[in-house]
């Protein structure tokens, strides 16, 4: 088949473009520890908020947990439509770690100025781990349509000096 | 010649037409109402009962109906035309047509019942009507039926021209609707073995996860499905329309057999953030996205050849004086060159999109609906306007009824667009605000998004004018007296060199073979995986 040498000179460049780009990617992933959502666990929408049986049953207060000094892990429960807990105090500096379900339909789960990004399923638990470096309140939005509420669904963490 | 099946194309311009009239009104409300102008409570007296309705008919209508009823009525028109035969069952086509229409009928009437207000992507366990699932399974099924009429047609073609190749036009739309055909298979078996009778109570529950998962097997080759047909008009017809040649046959037609291998072992990468799928198949399914960039490029390079080729024709020079020498007085060519212009943006956004974990930073936020209206919104609708220009003109055989008209809407378009566009971008990736969202009524608006949601907001406006130039233009085509002194022809390109095609481009065993293996590479196992630990748990809800 007949190519146009300077058509092939383009394919060649695209063909290395893309391959330097993929290599960024997986290197900022896999060695800089940039990571998606992985599967963490399953669980019964329908049973996933009793108290006693699930960590996103306990009472609000109690689904934030210091494991460690500055290093916590959060039980956020989505519903239409609000997060529970919707505020969370941590000091600057802290490690957190979200484990998010769902006991009704899909939601999102963005944290602005962060790494959190992620989808909240129901059956499936949605981690990722962010550090917070600097003082000041983020907003934990639902980014996904979950209903004629979806607007008003968020929560804060208050990261203090 | 083709009297009848033309006809039938003007059917299914005229119900894809009606149909982005009426979704793409409701665009500019959802712009206004993001700097804090509701206008949706004028409309609750017509029986719109909320924002969310309103968006579920704007992205159902624009995005699924007017795409398909388009396509299939183009391809209607031009195989027969590359392959100078008549559709061999011109009843399977009509048959096409009217599950088409049923279909549409069904889904339109919960939606406008606010029983279905599920936005496009319809995931489980928001619970619409089963008559909105059963309306988009007979649309999808009605383009397969469309489809069978033109595989007959390319066999029998085939079998009187033994040894010749395939029309490159002909081919190019047979493999768009095989790709699609195949794809579609993911949707259906979500909608018909779940979704379905999951809906009438038939079975209690469903597994969202699952669900997302064949939902997005035919979401990314959807994209595919629109975006070949404005690539045959592109590749085949531009040159033409510019006076040039088509570069680099060969390399269109190894273009299209990619896009038919590729587009659909690629779905995962809308799933990037999702918790139920295993890191490894993300991963593989971000390689096989970045390799349908090289077909993409390759496109952009044959294409803008066989334009230079024309602008030197006409007496163009220098390294970039022969684009001025374009027919720029012509809105179809001036429309589809601004929607290419507009694709290189939507193209770079994509694979930004596509990038693994460079997902986290705009997935699900305002920089998404940015992407897609340049891709849809403008590399696909933009250039299907294009074709129009000389299309309904063709079939009403009278001449388009205002060429300033047409030039005006297609440049209101690309500075619309590029300002709409450009906003949602902006506070998508730097202030991660949420896409599908009544933003003028959220708590947590902040006031640092304004100035790019006002920009996005007079984009939208200058959206809806230059769709009303577009209605007003085709309106008075049809509307009036004047018939067309010259017989208007599909535009057919030369190539530049005559080439021999090589015989495996021209074969469909081979492609078809790697298009099934790279489909159960990639889908296999982790299809398998969930099947067989799936969790029918979730019951339905109507949260709205």
């Amino acid at each position: 088949m007949h190519i146009d040498p300077q058509e092939r000179n383009y394919i060649v460049i695209t063909i290395a473009l893309v391959v330097i780009f993929a290599t960024a990617i997986l290197v900022s992933a896999f060695a800089y520890d940039i990571q998606v959502p992985v599967p963490y666990a399953e669980v019964n929408p329908n049973e996933v908020a009793t108290p006693g049986i699930s960590p996103w049953g306990d009472p609000l207060d109690e689904r934030v947990r210091e494991l460690a000094p500055n290093k916590y892990e959060a039980y956020i429960l989505a519903q239409t439509w609000a997060f529970l807990p919707n505020r969370i105090t941590i000091p600057k500096g802290s490690t957190i770690t979200f484990y998010v379900t769902s006991k009704d339909v899909q939601h999102g789960f963005i944290i602005a100025d962060t790494n959190i990004n992620m989808m909240v399923i129901p059956g499936q638990v949605s981690t990722l781990t962010a550090t917070f470096d600097k003082a000041g309140e983020y907003h934990f939005v639902c980014n996904e349509y979950c209903g004629v509420g979806h607007q008003t669904m968020f929560g804060t963490i208050i990261v203090e000096e | 010649m083709y009297k009848k099946t033309d006809k039938l194309t003007g059917w299914y311009l005229f119900v894809g037409m009606v149909s982005l009239f009426i979704g793409g009104s409701l665009g500019p409300l959802q712009k206004l109402e993001h700097v804090g102008i509701n206008l949706y409570r004028a409309l609750n007296s017509i029986g719109l009962a909320s924002y969310y309705q309103g968006l579920t008919i704007h992205a159902v209508l624009n995005a699924l109906v007017w795409t398909t009823f388009f396509i299939v009525g183009f391809f209607t028109f031009i195989i027969p035309r590359s392959l100078e035969k008549e559709l061999v069952w011109p009843k399977v086509q009509w048959l096409s047509f009217i599950l088409m229409v049923i279909g549409l009928v069904m889904a339109a009437i919960p939606i406008l019942m606010n029983l279905a207000t599920v936005l496009f992507t319809f995931y489980p366990p928001l619970m619409a009507s089963p008559f909105f699932y059963i309306g988009l399974v007979l649309v999808v099924v009605g383009s397969w039926v469309g489809g069978y009429g033109f595989y007959a047609t390319l066999v029998s073609w085939r079998k009187e021209h033994k040894g010749e190749k395939t029309p490159f036009i002909a081919l190019a739309a047979n493999i768009t609707m095989v790709m699609w055909q195949i794809a579609t298979l993911g949707v259906a078996t979500e909608l018909l073995v779940f979704v379905i009778p999951w809906s009438f109570g038939l079975i209690e529950g469903t597994d969202p996860q699952l669900n997302r998962t064949f939902f997005w097997f035919t979401g990314h080759p959807l994209v595919y499905f629109w975006l070949l047909p404005a690539y045959i008009s592109w590749y085949a017809m531009i040159p033409k329309q510019v006076g040039g040649k088509m570069f680099s046959e060969p390399l269109a037609r190894l273009v299209f057999w990619l896009f038919l291998a590729m587009s659909i072992p690629v779905g995962l990468h809308h799933q990037f953030v999702d918790p139920g799928v295993p890191e490894g198949w993300k991963v593989v399914h971000f390689a096989l996205t970045f390799g349908l960039f090289i077909p993409s490029m390759i496109t952009a390079f044959s294409v803008i050849a066989s334009m230079e080729i024309g602008g030197r024709a006409n007496g163009g020079t220098g390294l970039f004086s022969w684009i001025r020498k374009l027919p720029w007085g012509d809105p179809s060519f001036t429309a589809q060159n601004l929607a290419m212009i507009l694709f290189a943006f939507g193209g770079i956004g994509g694979l930004t999109n596509a990038s693994y974990n460079l997902n986290l930073a705009i997935h699900n936020t305002m920089w998404v609906p940015g992407h897609f209206h340049l891709t849809v919104g403008s590399a696909v609708t933009l250039t299907f306007f294009g074709i129009t220009y000389w299309l309904v003109p063709k079939l009403a055989n009278k001449p388009l009824f205002s060429r300033k008209m047409g030039l005006w809407q297609a440049w209101t378009w690309f500075i619309g667009m590029v300002l709409m566009s450009n906003g949602l971008h902006v506070i998508g990736l730097n202030f991660s605000v949420p896409r599908r969202t009544m933003l003028g009524v959220a708590p947590y608006a902040s006031s640092t998004w304004q100035p790019q949601l006002i920009e996005a907001a007079i984009g939208g406006i200058i959206l809806g004018i230059s769709g009303l130039l577009y209605y007003a233009n085709m309106i008075g085509t049809v509307a009036q007296k004047k018939q067309l002194e010259e017989p208007i022809e599909m535009p057919v390109a030369e190539q530049y060199h005559e080439e021999k095609i090589p015989a495996w481009l021209d074969n469909w065993k081979p492609w078809f073979a790697i298009t099934v293996l790279l489909i159960l590479v990639a889908y296999g196992p982790i299809l398998f995986d969930m099947l067989s630990n799936i969790q029918l748990t979730s019951p339905g809800f109507k949260p709205w």
